[in-house]
């Protein structure tokens, strides 16, 4: 068994690395030109990603598509008397030797015209992740529209059977994709990493009178070993949309909310949104200045892990080349560390944190005395409340934190879920929000490059009828 | 010669393609047993350009084209795509397509005959229509501007974006069909700061239409002659009112009351709370509250909404959909009655109806689906101030975020980016925070009065679908609706 998983790894990391390889040379080469072309600086990425995704619908195949994409980006510098830099970027699909040199020039062309920015540049060399080690995030997957008609088929048969109020079918959908990424600049630095991912969805509909509900269930893993089955996707999603059924709206009040697992990162995204380097430097968060500040309460800890094998959100280096490391983001409720790229922390008069492209991988973590075993037990805690399973619309404003969201979800007594609520909005303030978590549940959501349980905030303005 | 030069220059030319080419591929696919199938050629030039901390900072090119075929035996569709266009890559992406057959189709693709097309755009290139030096100028220009305008303006940010889009579609069904599409858009952002609040205002237009759209007079005020100035300062000046106005907004209340909703882009709330829901996909799948309701009252008497790809210039506007049909204007509801849905060509097979040119992709390497192009509701006979006046307690909105829908429940949410209290029929305390949450039927059914005020939005929209962003527009009159939730904190 182990010799065939082998076995199969190389053949589908074999059918890539043609690929990869070109890609390399291509950024080598888009390098060497904007060198020749009078650069001070040049830095150059290819993301390349290929697979296919088939969707079903009542048990049929309704879709299936092919995906191949993969262009190169290109950012050349130029410096000026002052020796400050400006910057223009261009980018081609086309990775032929023609193709690229004019994309180069374009680049360079725009560099030319854009002003000088002391901000501008490369990240410093030394943070470049020489020697950086493969972080194993490629896994071999099945990729025949076969498999995957099979998985997603499967998985809509058993919603279709589950229950007699599933009336409809938005559909199943399985997508099964693997890439690359390579990277490289005028430090000399050429990194590149292969990973792969795949996802399994169903969207039940649910009919009861005249009221429709719908709701879904996903999983989704770099390796195919750790996707949920397709049986007990469907029967999430067949719980979850069944439960909607008969939803009503509230009295407007205040009161303590629960948010679901499946949701709970997002207070967590928006907290990542306002201590990144962009909205700092912007004076566009509500979290100006917060570094070394209680946001948090004490029990509560942010670790990022760029590096955790399989993690969705992992990379050994960011968009600019620069070694991930793992890291406190709050410790002990406090603010530990911002998120910057080269730009902002220069703008902000520090260092790159390597958060170019995003967060790599948070677990959110409670001490043992806020840590609620489950959301039942979640729910006890909260007595009476809103338990949030759904959030929708923008309403959230990281220059002020102000937050206001439709919500659905479940009205909840005593512990025990009463009945199902819809059209309401929860409101407060991001900063109230965070301050004010009372406890996080041990249901942690794998799905997500935040890793968090369900979260119970104090309390809440929900307003309703 | 049915395809235009410059369209064929642009797409078949490189690669050393042409329309019989074109043609033996169809004939290729349909020869698989398949109902239906298109090949799409895509090439795409886009720009941008970016201001902040009053230096031009950034700036990007970038060329992509491609080509996407699709297959379509009875409901199922074979997808593949290609980011070059060529012999081999048309015959790869044909092969991957036509896996899906398994039945139905007669063998034979008819003979392609060029569409008939609006004349609704220019089909020259907005991204040369301005010198760089230019496009530099008027960036720091709105800066400038903005930072003149009131010292509480900390931060400015600008950005000028321009497309210029060859497509063409070839289908079995004969369709040969191309268009060429430019689009601009000029965006500016301010932040104001006053004793440590911050906020932010926001502002910006366009359309398929030239850079030099944005230097036209447009007029300050109406009643005043010699009031006018370039647009692009217009946007600036309303960025910096919002955010100053958003300076002393108070939290908004939480609660059900009688919303007013101001003309132009709150027609979003069209789109979410109607638009979606009465997409054919969406009706043929029977998962939209509108499903099987034509004919139906599914809003108040008096309400009347279109669907429109054929306005001139207009952001949403199209010559043909991505299936190649031309737009059209179709009427959704008529005085409050539901009357038609927005149709791809599969959907529209499906359900035995024709196709009204609302059949829109992305790009080559996304699958066409019903979208909306320019959707609004017409006119009504109150004046705007009438309307505030007749409400004892509750919400004027005349500026959106955005908004978001569930075409199966009906539920839609979103959030107003200006908005004031209405007290005792009059205007008082502006607001912050406030997000509105309804159903779409329930809302429609509860629009009391419809203004005399159409207007349409400034050229902003993006419309998310399945994963695909396209341009849209979207307007309305100022409508009131009785009650509405209001999601504050107040």
């Amino acid at each position: 068994m182990t010799e065939e998983v082998k076995l199969a790894t190389m053949t589908a990391k074999e059918q890539l690395q043609p690929d990869l390889d070109r890609a390399v040379t291509a950024v080598e080469e888009a390098l060497a030109q904007a060198k020749k072309a009078g650069a001070s600086a040049a830095e150059c990425a290819i993301s390349h990603s290929r697979g296919l995704s088939v969707s079903t619908r009542l048990a049929e195949v309704e879709t299936v598509e092919f995906n191949q994409d993969g262009s190169l980006g290109i950012t050349v510098y130029r410096r000026h008397k002052d020796g400050s830099q400006s910057k223009g970027s261009a980018s081609t699909s086309d990775l032929s030797p023609q193709a690229i040199h004019a994309t180069v020039e374009k680049a360079d062309a725009i560099a030319r015209w854009t002003e000088a920015d002391p901000a501008a540049g490369l990240a410093d060399r030394e943070l470049m992740a020489f020697g950086y080690k493969d972080p194993s995030l490629f896994y071999p997957a099945p990729q025949s529209p076969e498999h995957a008609a099979e998985v997603a088929l499967a998985c809509e048969q058993t919603m279709l059977n589950t229950d007699p109020r599933i009336v409809n079918s938005d559909g199943a959908h399985y997508s099964s994709h693997c890439g690359f990424r390579v990277y490289g600049n005028s430090h000399d630095f050429l990194g590149h990493y292969m990973s792969s991912r795949q996802s399994l969805s169903c969207m039940p509909i649910a009919k009861e009178g005249d009221a429709m509900e719908r709701d879904y269930a996903y999983t989704i893993a770099r390796d195919p070993s750790q996707l949920l089955a397709p049986d007990a996707v469907a029967r999430e999603a067949v719980a979850n949309t069944v439960a909607r059924l008969g939803a009503r709206s509230i009295a407007t009040c205040s009161v303590p909310v629960i948010f679901h697992r499946d949701l709970a990162h997002h207070l967590f995204g928006q907290f990542a949104g306002a201590i990144s380097g962009g909205n700092l430097y912007r004076k566009s968060t509500f979290l100006l200045d917060h570094l070394g500040k209680q946001v948090f309460p004490t029990w509560l800890n942010i670790h990022e892990d760029p590096l955790l094998a399989g993690g969705l959100a992992s990379s050994p280096f960011d968009h600019e080349g620069v070694r991930t490391q793992a890291r406190d983001i709050v410790n002990d409720g406090v603010v530990s560390s911002y998120l910057l790229t080269s730009y902002a922390a220069r703008k902000l008069g520090m260092q790159s944190t390597g958060h170019a492209g995003g967060i790599h991988n948070w677990s959110i973590r409670a001490d043992q005395k806020h840590t609620t075993a489950g959301l039942d037990a979640l729910c006890q805690q909260m007595g009476t409340g809103l338990l949030v399973t759904e959030l929708m619309g923008q309403g959230v404003n990281l220059v002020t934190g102000d937050y206001s969201r439709g919500a659905a979800g479940f009205w909840v007594e005593n512990g025990e879920i009463q009945f199902p609520v819809t059209e309401v909005t929860v409101a407060g303030n991001l900063r109230d929000l965070f301050a004010n978590i009372v406890a996080i549940g041990d249901d942690v959501d794998p799905r997500h490059g935040v890793l968090t349980g369900s979260v119970l905030v104090e309390k809440m303005k929900v307003a309703g009828q | 010669m049915k395809i235009p030069t410059p369209v064929a220059e642009q797409l078949l030319a490189p690669g050393q393609l042409d329309e019989s080419m074109l043609q033996q591929c169809l004939h290729d696919l349909a020869g698989a047993r398949i109902d239906y199938a298109d090949i799409y050629l895509q090439s795409s030039s886009h720009e941008a350009w970016v201001l902040e901390d009053s230096i031009v900072k950034s700036g990007s090119f970038s060329i992509e084209s491609g080509l996407g075929i699709r297959a379509i035996s009875g409901e199922k569709t074979g997808f593949a795509y290609a980011d070059s266009i060529d012999p081999a890559a048309l015959t790869r992406a044909a092969q991957a397509a036509k896996g899906i057959a398994d039945q139905g189709g007669d063998g034979k693709a008819k003979v392609l005959t060029t569409v008939t097309t609006h004349d609704l755009y220019q089909p020259e290139n907005p991204l040369s229509s301005l010198s760089e030096s230019k496009k530099i100028a008027l960036l720091q220009a709105m800066d400038k501007h903005a930072r003149k305008a009131d010292p509480r303006i900390k931060e400015v940010t600008v950005s000028l974006t321009g497309v210029y889009e060859h497509i063409l579609v070839a289908a079995t069904d004969g369709t040969l069909a191309t268009d060429i599409r430019p689009l601009v858009r000029l965006n500016c952002s301010v932040l104001a700061e006053q004793n440590g609040r911050r906020e932010r205002g926001s502002s910006g237009g366009g359309g398929r239409v030239n850079y030099h759209y944005f230097f036209e007079p447009v007029w300050l005020d109406a009643n005043e002659a010699n009031s006018e100035q370039p647009r692009y300062l217009s946007f600036v000046d309303e960025a910096v009112r919002q955010a100053l106005i958003m300076l002393e907004a108070k939290p908004a209340p939480a609660g059900t009351m009688p919303v007013v909703l101001g003309n132009g882009w709150p027609g979003v709330l069209l789109h979410e709370a109607v638009g979606h829901g009465l997409e054919g996909d969406f009706n043929r799948k029977g998962s939209s509250a509108y499903a099987g309701r034509i004919g139906e009252q599914v809003a108040a008497k008096g309400c009347t909404i279109v669907d429109d790809g054929t306005l001139a210039n207009r952001r949403g506007s199209l010559q043909v959909d991505d299936e190649g049909t031309p737009t059209q204007h179709n009427v959704l509801i008529e005085d409050g009655r539901l009357v038609g849905y927005m149709q791809d060509k599969l959907n529209a097979r499906l359900m035995g109806v024709a196709p009204t040119g609302n059949g829109r992709r992305e790009s080559y390497a996304h699958l066409p689906m019903p979208r909306m192009t320019n959707t609004y509701m017409l006119a009504g006979e109150h004046h705007p101030d009438e309307m505030i006046a007749s409400v004892k307690r509750g919400i004027y909105a005349p500026q959106f975020s955005g908004g978001q829908v569930d075409i199966t429940s009906g539920k839609f949410v979103f959030s107003a980016s200006e908005a004031y209290l209405i007290e005792d029929g009059k205007l008082t305390a502006p607001l912050k925070g406030a997000t509105l949450i309804g159903n779409g039927p329930e809302a429609m059914a509860r629009v009391s009065m419809v203004g005399n005020d159409l207007a349409l939005d400034t050229g902003i929209g993006v419309c998310g679908k399945d994963g695909q962003s396209v341009p849209v527009g979207v307007g309305q009159p100022t409508l009131k609706i009785d009650a509405m939730t209001v999601g504050g904190t107040e």
